[in-house]
């Protein structure tokens, strides 16, 4: 049975997606909860996964019994397991938070989220197993497909948003394959480990930079990265609540994963990656700055969060461009949190969009009385994204502020504070609104309108989530991601 | 007992908790109050003898950063501080309770329940044990402050809640980057008397890391130039101008101010650098011209708000001159004008309460109208001024004493100077309130019992430790053991440390 | 110098479908030819790999009887790899279509800047 959870977590989400719809069509109710019961056993599949990785080693699976380097194979590492959990996390909650009447309330509309969803998930869970460069950009694309059906479905902005995005992502995907198609010419293999060992001899060839850079380039714009970032604030703010909240959670995490794979795991530490990687520390300082300023600029909360989003991907690309353990570190820890804080923040604003129709930071007057528990989950998560202790949007700060000290990188360390100083004015810019003003006179004080409990459930265990592994990151930080870090850093 | 430190942090987080549920039922939200305002007290004071027999309380939980725990630990300094707080969270307690029935204040359940969490947060700060302890409860304490200071809802208020923010938090990121360097150089230590960071680093280095320290802690302690926010958060109800911006959290900035430089630079590490004079210096100034300040203010509240920054620098240039009576005198003095500048802020609160008037001149007569709070009032402000037989002379002759000590007669002249400063500020307030002429007949009429009650009973506490120090819970044998602790410890790291 | 070019002239190809698609997808205002670059980029990407497996002389992989140097077939795997591209911008074309006909039906055109005109109304 272990021998064969790799690949289970993958085929599990996948199987469900192709059922859901079906399902739907016989029974109506049963396609929410079969959604569920995938994602919750994919789940549990990752953390046995991830924890008898933690115990016995790596795990790896021939996919079809073709033995690699010819043939696909899945690995599960402490930094892929990591990622499984994180993806299947979010996705179950939510799951739950979209509710069995997804998408509309008819069946059929339903049983259609529910099937992208779980093919959204495939893609994502897909890259962060395989081991295999090209099956990455299979499922890079998978993930695409689903996320664009379901962006799409916001209404005719999000469609023309989303337009837009896939012809961005495609853009990305291509220019990712073409990278792929370099290291194959050099290597001969596509191997992720394989490939590892052959690059080593051809460091020095031409070809292996324009392989680097394509490939660099390819998944910085999946990852948002600014300048590349320009797909984003429009695909994240027209998107229904549900498909926001997740994609904004783990979709760029998990190209960013892809970046941190490839540079880490795939290229020599010498050479272009090298090259690339300081590259990336500059371009990423202005990510954070940027992303933060032009965060501070919205009147929109949903595009506020979407910047800030741009900027915190920043964080995490500048800790792999430190390259010290301790920034990475604080770069996977910052990938895990921004994951559960900012899939928090968006299932938060698009619960509130939902129930009362408001989505503009000046119309937020008063909403800390109508739907407490949402906005007390909302100051969490944003004192989490400013970076304040003890949750753990602080301790993977402080990882990042201390890998920056370490190597001496004394501009990052300004950009690192002023981020955060940039995060408290727009952050309490929304506190000030929700709690300070109130409301318009004549209108009354509106009810109180919390938000339904499966909704309101999956937000205050993100929210708890925060805290809680704020206080215990140690043993995230001890007991996965020390493990997680590239061969010559780990313990 | 190695539990009391968190327990006594945690009983008012709880309590906050049970304040917010019992939104609707105001009787029961205030005896949650009173109860964990009693335990907490309780509970810090069951410490003291331990504490005193020269015992530390301490105890570490979950593991936050590589080496750093949360560790919890009542030591002597840290006894000061908490049980000034506690003590004193119980009669700002009742008074909170008679000033914003009688003043019909809105949103009360939010205002008791931040209450809550900010004590809870000086508590933590109080028993840190290290350095990230005291960063948590030091931000904690920054938020929970925030919902009181903005509490009015109104335009002067969030413009006030503003400054409070961009002073504090912007100087609390300071402190980290002062926090991730010291773990760069020093992994995982507690606070020492003495300090531990002799010899760890060239003195550039961590000259660098003391300003940016200092800077995060000094816009708490309202050192000048980062005194802003204090006069601007004096919009907040009297109450929490009162405890918070008398005690919790400019204390919480001086205390802090103390266990850098005396637990964790030291004050030969200090001196080494050269920061010791420099430090000195800036709170020589923030002295004097934060006197001359409040000279000019003419609304009452403001006028003590300055008086505050000015006193507050008392406690770092004691902290700066380094020796053993200074130390103490310090330490002595974040108690002693704890009380005094508490009295004061009730008075005031009194007193607008019952006439809605802080404006100085429209004070006149008043004295006779309300006797005990103007009584009280005058026996704060004597105090301040540094009177013999009020509890400032204490401190402020210790402090002096320092000053001879450390071979710097000059700051002697300086707490002089600001002595008769004090009187300059303070004298006309008294004058007009007892002599001044009013525009009606006067009458007996104080505010209600609630209110003058507590005041009342801090200007006794502070007339009974000016003439016995000792009195009650050994404030004075508190402060001068650690002063002495710290001390040693210095002489041992210079001896054990070397120079770097 | 000529050499570069006649030597790789099935690379260069690829790379100047490479730009003809960049360039269509970002400067052109109309979103069916956005489309169409689209796939014209996916073509480029599609040929370099061919010309990857390529080899002077060889055969298509498919075996031919008593022939059993492995040097006499071209590399089958990218062209393995390529249909797997193929399917995949296949879907996307179909995903794209369909986003392009929800808009039409919206907006009546499909002209880029008359959409956002119409969008900022």
């Amino acid at each position: 049975m272990t021998a064969h959870l790799p690949v289970l977590i993958v085929v599990l989400p996948l199987a469900a997606a192709v059922a859901v719809p079906l399902v739907a069509l016989a029974f109506p109710k049963a396609a929410f909860a079969v959604a569920c019961l995938a994602l919750a056993a994919a789940g549990v599949a990752s953390c046995a996964a991830l924890s008898h990785v933690l115990a016995h080693g790596t795990l790896r699976y021939e996919l079809g019994g073709w033995a690699p380097p010819w043939g696909i194979e899945y690995v599960v590492d402490p930094l892929s397991g990591g990622m499984g959990a994180l993806i299947t996390l979010i996705a179950v909650c939510v799951v739950v938070y979209a509710g069995p009447r997804a998408n509309g309330g008819s069946a059929a509309r339903s049983g259609m989220f529910h099937s992208l969803f779980l093919l959204l998930v495939t893609g994502l869970l897909g890259i962060v197993l395989t081991g295999d460069m090209f099956n990455l950009y299979v499922f890079l694309e998978i993930s695409s497909l689903a996320a664009y059906a379901l962006l799409a479905s916001g209404g005719i902005r999000g469609t023309v948003a989303t337009f837009r995005y896939l012809i961005v992502g495609t853009i990305a995907a291509t220019f990712y394959l073409l990278g792929t198609g370099y290291l194959y010419a050099l290597t001969g293999t596509l191997n992720m480990a394989d490939m590892a060992a052959r690059l080593t001899a051809v460091v020095d060839a031409r070809a292996y930079g324009v392989a680097v850079v394509l490939t660099v380039i390819g998944l910085a714009i999946k990852a948002a990265l600014f300048p590349l970032h320009g797909w984003l604030p429009d695909a994240y703010t027209y998107a229904p609540a549900p498909v926001t909240g997740f994609i904004a959670a783990v979709m760029a995490k998990v190209s960013a994963y892809a970046l941190f794979r490839v540079l880490y795991f795939v290229t020599p530490a010498e050479g272009a990656s090298a090259q690339a990687l300081m590259l990336l520390g500059w371009v990423s300082v202005i990510a954070v700055l940027a992303g933060s300023i032009l965060a501070m600029a919205q009147q929109d909360i949903r595009r506020m969060l979407a910047y800030s989003s741009v900027g915190q991907m920043g964080y995490i690309v500048l800790g792999f461009a430190l390259g010290t353990p301790a920034a990475l570190i604080g770069a996977l820890l910052h990938l895990f949190g921004h994951a559960v804080m900012k899939g928090c923040l968006f299932l938060v604003v698009g619960g509130i969009q939902w129930r009362t129709g408001i989505y503009k930071i000046s119309d937020y007057a008063g909403m800390g009385r109508r739907m407490p528990l949402t906005m007390a989950a909302f100051v969490v998560a944003a004192l989490a994204m400013i970076g304040l202790p003890p949750t753990l949007g602080f301790f993977s700060k402080w990882y990042l502020l201390s890998g920056a000290v370490e190597a001496r990188a004394w501009l990052f360390v300004a950009a690192l504070v002023l981020s955060s100083l940039l995060g408290i004015v727009y952050f309490f810019r929304v506190f000030e609104f929700a709690y300070l003003k109130t409301p318009e006179a004549g209108q009354g004080t509106p009810p109180r309108q919390e938000l339904p409990l499966h909704m309101l459930a999956p937000i205050l265990v993100l929210t708890a989530a925060v805290l809680v592994f704020g206080l215990l990151n140690q043993q995230v930080v001890g007991g996965i991601i020390r493990h997680a870090l590239p061969g010559a850093l780990a313990p | 007992m190695s539990r009391y430190p968190l327990l006594a942090v945690l009983v008012s987080l709880l309590a906050a908790g049970a304040i917010l549920l019992s939104d609707r039922r105001p009787n029961v939200r205030e005896a949650w109050t009173f109860v964990a305002a009693a335990v907490k007290f309780l509970l810090v004071v069951s410490m003291l003898p331990t504490v005193l027999a020269g015992g530390v309380i301490e105890a570490t939980y979950a593991e936050l950063l590589p080496g750093w725990s949360l560790h919890l630990r009542a030591d002597l300094f840290g006894l000061i501080f908490a049980l000034l707080a506690s003590g004193l969270w119980i009669l700002t307690s009742i008074y909170s309770i008679g000033y914003m029935r009688a003043g019909h204040y809105t949103h009360q359940t939010g205002y008791f329940a931040s209450f809550a969490v900010c004590l809870s947060a000086t508590m933590g700060i109080a028993f840190a044990g290290n350095l990230i302890t005291f960063f948590l409860f030091y931000e904690m304490l920054t938020l929970a402050t925030y919902p009181l200071v903005v509490h009015d809802r109104t335009e002067e208020a969030v413009a006030a809640g503003r400054k409070y923010l961009a002073y504090t938090l912007g100087a609390g990121q300071l402190l980290l980057l002062a926090l991730v360097a010291v773990a760069v150089l020093a992994p995982g230590e507690s606070f020492q008397p003495g300090g531990f960071l002799m010899g760890k680093a060239p003195l550039g280095v961590l000259g660098l890391v003391f300003v940016l320290g200092l800077i995060g802690v000094g816009a708490k302690a309202a050192i000048m130039p980062l005194h802003g926010w204090l006069p601007a958060a004096m919009v907040a109800p009297t109450p929490v101008s009162a405890l918070l911006h008398a005690v919790a959290v400019v204390k919480a900035g001086t205390f802090g101010c103390l266990r850098l430089v005396h637990y964790v630079f030291g004050v030969d590490l200090l001196r080494a650098m050269g920061a010791d004079t420099v430090l000195a210096v800036a709170a020589a100034l923030t002295i004097l011209l934060a006197s001359v300040r409040a000279l000019g203010e003419q609304n009452l509240k403001r006028r003590l708000a300055y008086s505050t920054v000015s006193q507050l620098s008392y406690i770092v240039l004691g902290a700066a001159l380094g020796s053993t009576a200074a130390v103490a005198g310090a330490m002595f003095h974040i108690v002693a004008h704890g009380f005094m500048k508490i009295t004061l802020f009730f008075c005031a609160g009194a007193i607008y309460i019952k006439t809605h008037k802080l404006e100085i001149p429209d004070l006149a007569g008043l004295g006779r109208q309300m006797p005990i709070t103007f009584g009280a009032f005058t026996l704060g402000a004597l105090g301040l001024a540094g009177t013999p037989l009020c509890v400032g002379f204490v401190s402020k002759w210790n402090l002096g004493m320092g000053a001879l000590q450390s071979g710097q007669a000059v700051f002697l002249a300086v707490f002089v100077a600001s002595g008769i400063l004090n009187f300059a500020y303070f004298f006309p307030i008294i004058y007009t309130a007892f002599f001044g002429r009013p525009g009606q007949a006067i009458r007996f009429d104080e505010a209600n019992p609630a209110l003058w009650a507590p005041l009342a009973a801090t200007a006794v506490v502070s007339l009974i430790l000016g003439i016995y120090p000792n009195a009650g819970l050994q404030f004075y044998h508190l402060a001068w053991t650690a002063a002495e602790s710290v001390m040693a410890g210095a002489g041992q790291a210079l001896a054990g440390g070397g120079m770097p | 110098m000529w050499e570069n070019v006649s030597g790789y002239l099935n690379y260069w190809l690829a790379a100047v479908l490479l730009l003809i698609g960049l360039y269509g997808m970002l400067g052109q205002p109309n979103l069916v030819k956005k489309l169409m670059a689209m796939n014209i980029l996916q073509v480029a990407a599609i040929l370099f790999f061919i010309a990857l497996a390529e080899k002077t002389g060889a055969t298509a992989p498919i075996e031919v009887k008593g022939l059993h140097d492995v040097g006499a077939y071209v590399n089958p795997l990218p062209h393995a790899l390529m249909l797997t591209a193929i399917v995949v911008g296949v879907s996307t074309t179909g995903v794209a279509l369909a986003l392009l006909i929800r808009i039409h039906r919206h907006f009546g055109t499909l002209e880029e800047p008359e959409i956002l005109e119409r969008m900022r109304l």
